[in-house]
């Protein structure tokens, strides 16, 4: 179970953007999709789950264990974490072998060197991930959905108890990302352990979607049911179009017939302007 | 060859043993001063940026002065060195400790180019794998910005050749001991011995070309590596 209450802002940035976001993940869902158009503050949302920002204040509680709390000065490092973070574009080491790479969680200052033991486990997690034959090759000469899966094999050999993904596909061109979110969900099926994934593509969500947080403009509400709404809509696209839509005052039972009051409302106040 | 009983490879040789050990000296200071400012913002990192840079603007009778304020007999730290029998003023050493200073800026500008251009998604993946700050910097930023450091350290070794100022001042020009192939040149120019100038100018050239032809063979060897 993921708790998280994040506030951060960049009131100097060129863009000032502040997140602002409060919820809970429960255990009934393995996966959680967090979806919303770019800069809407996923990306900021999972860098502050992996303890690579530390946000301005509230809380991140993962399992029994607090990751940060802004009220008691608690951060534990990202290199504490045992979080998994799968990079959008893999952020493979260029300079390692995919087995020095797959290994590096395991190897001292110098990641060339890889005792025995290591070598055969990194080896070994290649193998279940198909690419046992590429052990020597640099990430430079791997395609992407081979790159994708090193990426993966390297943040699993670390022993993660969190699995994040960030934006899985994007980097792979359409028609290969069909055929690898198959593959993706098929060795996520042998995990033990929960993945929050990010995503702008509408697909994605049909597929791995337990849980389902939506962004939009730093702040984000979840959709408990998106499964069973989702029957209602003949494309997982029109489904999140409608929830986005819906806005967050969602959740607030407006009743169906305020909006067209506050429209006759306007209307009336233009006609007095324009009596006057 | 000889004139006036030096050897004309005694300041060569000093030369190179000075801006050599000066190098090293500096790599070393400059490289883990760029990692520690490295995407540091706000005034503090901005004034060390600052008074890092300075030897490159500096003229180097300035540099001189200040480090013989500093490690001269009667300087800040003269006692103490002197009580550990350590003497820069008119030895090689004064001459690697003017070097290293006069280095420092080029392998520092370029090291902290370079560990900027790192991608930090990289040293992100390494944190989210449980590296330390400082195993981040040794297995990961470090090779990759290597290039980039390598090449400012063979502009620093070059520059280290030709010290002259900051050398004179705090090393003197003692022949056989702290005549550098620079300080030779000059006093062998002053003394009206011009034969021997025009061949300490061209030995000088030559060591300078065939060093910086050597530094693009070793990258491009590097480069044909990977």
């Amino acid at each position: 179970m993921i708790s998280l209450r994040l506030y951060k802002s960049f009131k100097n940035a060129a863009v000032p953007f502040s997140l602002d976001v409060d919820y809970e993940i429960g255990g009934d869902h393995k996966n959680v999709v967090l979806f919303g158009p770019s800069g809407s503050g996923k990306s900021l949302t999972m860098q502050c789950l992996a303890g690579l920002v530390r946000p301005d204040s509230g809380h991140i509680l993962l399992g029994g264990r607090t990751l940060y709390d802004g009220a008691s000065n608690v951060f534990v490092p990202a290199q504490r974490r045992k979080i998994g973070y799968m990079f959008q574009d893999y952020a493979l080491f260029p300079h390692l072998t995919l087995l020095q790479n797959v290994a590096y969680s395991g190897t001292g200052l110098w990641p060339w060197r890889v005792c025995a033991a290591q070598h055969q486990r990194a080896q070994d997690m290649l193998e279940r991930f198909g690419i046992g034959h590429l052990a020597r090759s640099l990430p430079s000469q791997l395609s992407g959905g081979q790159r994708q899966r090193a990426a993966l094999a390297r943040a699993l050999n670390a022993e993660p108890e969190l699995l994040l993904l960030d934006e899985p596909f994007s980097a792979l061109d359409p028609l290969l990302r069909e055929r690898l979110r198959e593959e993706l969900l098929e060795l996520m099926a042998d995990l033990t352990i929960p993945a929050v994934i990010i995503t702008h593509d509408p697909g994605d969500v049909d597929v791995f979607a337990g849980s389902l947080i939506l962004y939009d403009h730093g702040r984000a509400r979840m959709v408990p049911n998106y499964a069973d709404l989702r029957r209602g809509f003949d494309s997982p696209g029109r489904c999140l179009r409608h929830l986005q839509e819906q806005g967050p005052e969602q959740g607030q039972e407006q009743g169906p017939d305020q909006g067209p009051d506050q429209g006759q409302e306007q209307r009336q106040n233009i006609c007095m302007g324009k009596s006057h | 060859m000889d004139f006036d009983g030096i050897s004309i490879w005694s300041p060569l040789e000093l030369s190179l043993r000075v801006a050599g050990t000066a190098t090293l000296v500096s790599f070393v200071a400059a490289t883990l001063m760029a990692w520690a400012l490295a995407r540091k913002k706000g005034p503090m990192p901005a004034l060390l940026d600052a008074l890092c840079t300075l030897p490159l603007v500096l003229p180097p009778t300035v540099l001189g002065y200040y480090l013989i304020l500093l490690v001269g007999r009667r300087g800040v730290f003269g006692h103490w060195l002197a009580e550990l029998g350590i003497n820069l003023i008119f030895s090689w050493k004064g001459a690697v400790v003017a070097a290293t200073v006069v280095v420092f800026p080029l392998i520092y500008k370029s090291a902290r180019a370079a560990l900027e251009q790192v991608d930090g998604h990289l040293e992100d993946a390494a944190r989210t794998l449980g590296a330390s700050e400082w195993r981040v910097f040794v297995s990961v930023s470090l090779p990759l910005a290597w290039k980039g450091i390598f090449a400012g350290l063979m502009l620093a070794f070059a520059r280290g050749m030709g010290e002259f100022g900051a050398t004179l001042m705090i090393a003197g020009n003692i022949p056989g001991k702290t005549q550098t192939l620079a300080l030779a040149i000059y006093d062998a120019f002053q003394a009206g011995n011009d034969a021997q100038a025009t061949w300490l100018v061209v030995v000088t050239s030559l060591a300078c070309v065939g060093l910086l032809m050597a530094a693009e063979l070793l990258l491009k060897l590097k480069r044909r590596r990977r």
